[in-house]
């Protein structure tokens, strides 16, 4: 299957994204933040159907509005009562708009459906390339903040005791989050990302007694899921992102059955 | 003996509710205070007040200096927010807390806590699995890496049983007398306070009366 020039751009792709997404999906999960990567998936739509709609790449507009979306709802998700309510407005009318831009920039269903569901050969050299880029940025701040991120996401209480400016914390957590949705978006679509922001780290949660050995765990899962989603959609023909789902799900429900069983 | 907390007059209020005026103590290197008090009397309050992450409505706090800037704190809060579906062991959970360190002091620190607060053998054990009193010894080890000059536990043994309540207590006592460690502990177990801690602050009526522990009398106290 290597043998087409966008099936090797797919794997490299997918491979970044589940690194990324995988690692960043473990201060997600610490942080019980899971409805904060769907509501940002789907301001990524939003924000990649505003850049169809002014004419440039969809990563860029899914990049500005993922980072504004997630300064604002996670700054309005720290501070008010109201969580539920408010974020699902936020969601309600970023899809809205999303589906605006697409209709009033008459671009095909097609193009709607690649930002939605993913698509393997959306992905050329240009593509991995900015890929590359924005994961080393990703990960280069994880690295840089890396005892500091997981102080404040896995014991926030214990991070203010200690006088850790757990605002400014959060706020790097959330810019790291924003981009690794647009990463993640690139292969598996807007509408699934938060997929693999959420699920590999919830099965490793189970998994591993240290972070660094949760992260293993979560990229490993999200490795499995997005080589086998990738190989699965080239035999069959069928959706890449259904796959990847498909195996995440199943990983989730036999380690937490495991768990359970065990607990 | 030199202080190291000193509060003049300090007074604090939420809105309209008062909580308390005109407390007065010092807090003197390498004592024990008990701070006393019925739910809701401003034991929290006053220690956020300690942290500096509240500011007091009147008064003035003074915590000591030394060579290299203030004294330092460390805070055993009374409630924690930790998901213990992670397997994080002891000993990964008090990493957690070791962000200021080169990686060099890094282990050998968090050795050093594990060992001070006897949980070196079970180090490895999961953090969710550790009983209440285990759990407690792990979140002082935490809040000793810093190497504070005081330490501040917020109810401490609230959910404790008696053994553990006093294996706590013990350990408390020992790094008081070995490592000169100043020692200020909320609770309304006046019994427990009377046996381990020296001094009191208590809280009661909207305000704080101070003295010695063996003198405490909580009959002259409640009104
Ligand atoms: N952030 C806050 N906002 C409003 N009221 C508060 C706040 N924190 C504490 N209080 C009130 O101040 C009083 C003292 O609380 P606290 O210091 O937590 O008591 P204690 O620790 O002695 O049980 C209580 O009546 C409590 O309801
Ligand atoms: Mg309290």
């Amino acid at each position: 299957m290597f043998s087409y020039d966008f099936m090797q751009y797919a794997f490299l792709a997918s491979t970044l994204i589940a690194i990324t997404t995988g690692i960043v999906g473990v201060f997600v999960v610490a942080r019980n933040l899971s409805f904060l990567a769907h509501t940002l998936s789907e301001i990524g739509f939003a924000g990649a159907a505003f850049a169809v709609f002014l004419n440039i790449q969809p990563l860029w507009g899914m990049l500005l509005f993922t980072l504004l979306g997630s300064v604002g709802v996670g700054g309005l998700s720290l501070k008010t009562d109201q969580k539920e309510s408010s974020i699902s407005a936020i969601s309600a009318f970023f899809i809205g708009l999303g589906i605006l831009f697409l209709s009033i920039s008459g671009s095909t269903s097609r193009y709607a459906t690649s930002i939605l569901f993913g698509s393997i050969i959306g992905v050329d050299f240009d593509g991995v390339m900015q890929l590359v880029i924005l994961s080393i940025i990703v990960l280069l701040i994880i690295a840089i903040f890396y005892r500091k991120l997981t102080f404040t996401s896995f014991d926030t209480i214990g991070a203010q005791a200690h006088r850790l400016p757990t605002g400014i914390i959060s706020l790097i957590f959330l810019i790291i989050l924003a981009m690794s949705v647009s990463i993640g978006s690139q292969i598996v679509g807007s509408l699934l990302v938060f997929i693999l922001l959420t699920l590999p780290a919830s099965s490793a949660k189970y998994l591993g007694k240290t972070v660094p050995k949760m992260m293993m765990w979560s990229v490993g899962i999200a490795l499995v899921g997005v080589w086998l989603g990738l190989w699965l959609g080239y035999m069959t023909n069928l959706p890449v992102t259904f796959f990847i789902s498909l195996i995440e799900v199943i990983i989730y429900l036999i380690v937490y059955l495991y768990h359970l069983k065990n607990a | 003996m030199t202080e190291i907390i000193k509060a003049k007059d300090l007074g604090m209020s939420f809105g309209d509710q008062d909580v308390f005026e005109n407390v007065n103590f010092t807090i003197e290197k390498g004592s024990k205070t008990a701070i006393l008090g019925e739910n809701g009397s401003g034991k929290t309050t006053l220690i956020r007040i300690i942290m500096n992450t509240l500011y007091p409505k009147s008064g003035w706090l003074m915590i000591c200096d030394k060579e290299n800037g203030p004294c330092k704190i460390g805070y055993v809060p009374q409630f924690r927010d930790i998901d213990h579906d992670f397997p994080l062991s002891i000993r990964s959970f008090v990493e957690l807390g070791a962000p200021m360190f080169k990686n060099a002091e890094y282990k050998a620190r968090v050795a050093e806590v594990l060992d001070k607060t006897e949980l070196t053998e079970i180090a490895d054990y999961r953090l969710g699995r550790a009983s209440g009193g285990q759990k407690q010894r792990a979140y002082l080890a935490q809040a000793l890496l810093d190497n504070p000059d005081l330490i501040i536990l917020d109810e401490a043994t609230a959910s404790l049983d008696p053994v553990a309540k006093e294996t706590l207590l013990s350990l408390l006592d020992r790094l008081n007398e070995t490592e000169k460690l100043t020692i200020v502990f909320t609770t309304h177990d006046i019994e427990l306070a009377r046996a381990h801690m020296n001094e009191y602050i208590f809280f009661a009526n909207g305000t704080a009366t101070t003295g010695s522990m063996k003198d405490f009398d909580l009959g002259v106290h409640h009104v």
